[in-house]
């Protein structure tokens, strides 16, 4: 390091108006009565939720919003799941059960026979679709999580399943599944097994 | 995805129509129980002696009502300043929402932790909304008033006409902080407690500019009556404010200061001590320390605007009104007095929600380096001019003001440091090129 590379900074020294400080505080009223104002900059910023939704605003990112869960389907309309664990062993809330059963299919050792995520407690992090190697497990744009109950808000398979039915045309399945088997259902193998000049 | 029924009930209850209505029909039940009931009460209206206290059930109502509404008024001021709506929800442009609150604080549970003083526990919130509702016994709401059903006397609208209005308003104005270092006190915990001590801190300091701010103006007035004080500016149509900006400036930071407000309101630090002295307190305790902080804050502006902004005059420099004693100029003096106060808790909001809140070797600084000293060169000048007996001369007055003012700017000029605390004297800063 050679002594021109030093920069010594000077703080800016305080003008007298500065000092006596109220002068900033009147500045400072100003700009807050300039606000308080402002109606249409009001009207901009804010999204008055139930007659106005993000969505509509087209404010929301759909791909990377992190809502309901779902569980994809393959495009032979099978859940992608291969009942790996994984992604209930990195939920950091404990929320996802699974129960595994054999697969009925010949492409797959396991498939879920139960699948329930506990909604209350998950904290969407996202951690349970990093971790899925299948792409089965994904965080949708839907936040309008309401119940009546508790139970109600724990989604088994069928609802999760149902979600993905509803939601597929936002945010499509992105990744195909690709397991020691080979493919999960019917997809070119240009797609599915990227190589590495096409790795992410 | 919405339930029609609760759709519908949610439009009805936001209709301008319900609250607007509703309010009708309320002031028109209140309007024609007066009028039923003029008979049972006509021998106490030809009663002087009945006067004060009715003046003291209005006003009382007044003030507690419109607490409620400076919540209100708070919410959606924060709101508005941040880009925000603020409470839109509960009736017409949310209308209803201090009902709503006021409800949640009642049907909230209602905890006092085991470790607490209980007796004092209890006390502190009662403490502090009484000490904050005393204020506003003196004030001198509309001047007097020559009343229609005793036509030969004149009477006071003014709960307690005292000789002493001023002094006793700096003596309840201290003790203010009680009801908050109680609270603290009480509490038994570490946060409550420092908030406790902090205000005691900042009470003292704070002192002593309201007080030197208040001598000058009582040189230039030379009564401690507030009812003489405000007539004084409305005879002669000058306002305290013009002749005394800077005691009135000094006054101002004090009283916020003395309100527990923002950016004085070290004692409850959200962000340092959680609550500060109402960290444990819960439902309806807690809406009176709100209530308290609110009352206090009324009464503080009131007694702000009878020392130094005309009281009752409606108009600054011309004396319209002053002498008159009709009923109807009653009425104007009274909604010129409401009105400069709400712009004076307007501001006080204003301020709240734009400057943030000091650091406590700030407050001290800013109390002691410099609104002492200047208050004691202004009180000096004050008290040199009434030797001089020019303290009722606008020039005088001004020029001292000014000869202050420069002093001033002379000081910070040569200081070099702020009185906010901007660390000047520290050490260059070296930084190492990436
Ligand atoms: S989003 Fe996070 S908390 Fe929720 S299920 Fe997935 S991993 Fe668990
Ligand atoms: S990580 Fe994916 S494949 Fe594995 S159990 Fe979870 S959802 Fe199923």
């Amino acid at each position: 390091m050679k002594e021109e590379d030093v920069l010594v900074l000077q703080e800016p020294r305080l003008t007298a108006a500065e000092r006596l400080y109220l002068p900033q505080i009147l500045d400072g009223m100003g700009t807050t009565l300039r606000h308080m104002f402002d109606l249409g900059r009001r009207q901009e910023t804010v999204c008055q939720y139930p007659e106005d939704t993000r969505e509509g605003r087209g404010e929301l990112r759909l791909a990377t919003y992190r809502g309901v869960h779902r569980l994809n389907k393959d495009p032979d309309g099978r859940v992608a799941c291969v009942a790996c664990f994984m992604c209930s062993t990195a939920c950091p809330a404990h929320c996802i059960h699974i129960e595994a059963g054999e697969s009925p299919w010949p492409d797959r050792e396991k498939y879920p026979v139960k699948f329930e995520i506990d909604e209350l407690r998950c904290i969407y992090c996202g951690m349970c679709e990093e971790a899925c190697p299948v792409d089965a497990i994904k965080l949708t744009p839907n936040y309008e999580l309401v119940g009546r109950t508790r139970a109600e808000l724990i989604f088994d398979k069928a609802k999760l399943l149902q979600v993905f039915e509803e939601t597929k045309a936002v945010k499509p399945r992105k990744n195909p599944a690709v397991t020691d088997y080979g493919l999960t259902g019917g997809q070119p193998r240009a797609v599915a097994q990227p190589n590495v000049e096409r790795k992410v | 995805m919405q339930d029609p029924v609760v759709f519908r009930v949610e439009r009805i209850l936001r209709s301008p129509w319900l609250i607007f209505g509703a309010g009708a029909v309320l002031a028109g039940a209140l309007a024609l129980a007066l009028w039923l009931l003029f008979p049972l009460y006509k021998g106490l209206l030809a009663d002087p002696f009945w006067f004060p206290i009715l003046v003291m059930a209005i006003m009382l109502n007044l003030i507690l009502s419109s607490t409620a509404i400076c919540i209100l008024a708070e919410r959606k001021i924060a709101g508005f300043t941040q880009d925000r709506f603020g409470p839109n929800r509960v009736g017409f442009w949310g209308l209803l929402q201090p009902l709503a609150d006021g409800l949640k604080f009642l049907l909230k549970e209602d905890i006092i932790p085991t470790q607490v003083d209980k007796p004092l526990f209890l006390l502190a919130p009662a403490m502090a909304l009484i000490i904050s509702l005393s204020g506003f016994a003196v004030i001198p709401w509309a001047g007097e008033v020559r009343w229609p059903w005793a036509p030969d006397t004149l009477v006071s609208t003014q709960v307690a006409s005292l000789d002493i209005g001023v002094l006793y308003v700096l003596a309840v104005a201290s003790l203010g902080v009680y009801g908050v270092v109680l609270a603290g006190y009480a509490s038994n915990n570490k946060y409550a407690f420092y908030g406790g001590v902090r205000a005691a801190a900042q009470m003292i300091s704070y002192e002593l500019p309201l007080g030197l701010g208040l001598l000058c103006l009582l040189l230039t007035s030379g009564s401690l009556r507030l009812e003489e004080v405000v007539r004084q500016q409305a005879q002669s149509g000058m306002w305290y404010v013009f002749l005394h900006p800077l005691p009135f400036l000094l006054i101002l930071v004090s009283s916020f200061a003395e309100a527990n407000r923002v950016p004085f309101d070290l004692a409850e630090a959200e962000q340092e001590l959680v609550g500060g002295f109402h960290t444990e307190y819960s439902s309806m305790k807690f809406a009176l320390f709100f209530l308290a902080e609110y009352a206090h804050m009324i009464t503080g502006s009131a007694v702000l605007v009878a020392l130094f902004c005309g009281g009752w005059a409606p108009l600054p420099f011309s004396s319209w009104l002053a002498d008159s004693t009709a009923w109807w100029a009653l009425l104007i003096k009274l909604g010129a007095y409401l009105a400069k106060v709400a712009v004076c808790i307007g501001l006080f909001m204003l301020v709240r929600w734009t400057i943030p809140r000091f650091r406590f070797d700030q407050l001290m600084r800013i109390a002691w380096l410099s609104l002492v000293p200047v208050g004691i060169a202004l009180v000096a000048g004050t008290a040199t001019l009434t030797v001089l007996g020019l303290q009722r001369t606008w020039w005088a007055c001004l020029g001292l003001n000014l000869v202050a003012l420069l002093g001033m700017l002379w000081t910070a000029a040569r200081s070099g440091r702020t009185v906010t605390g901007r660390q000047d004297d520290l050490p260059d800063i070296h930084v190492e090129p990436a």
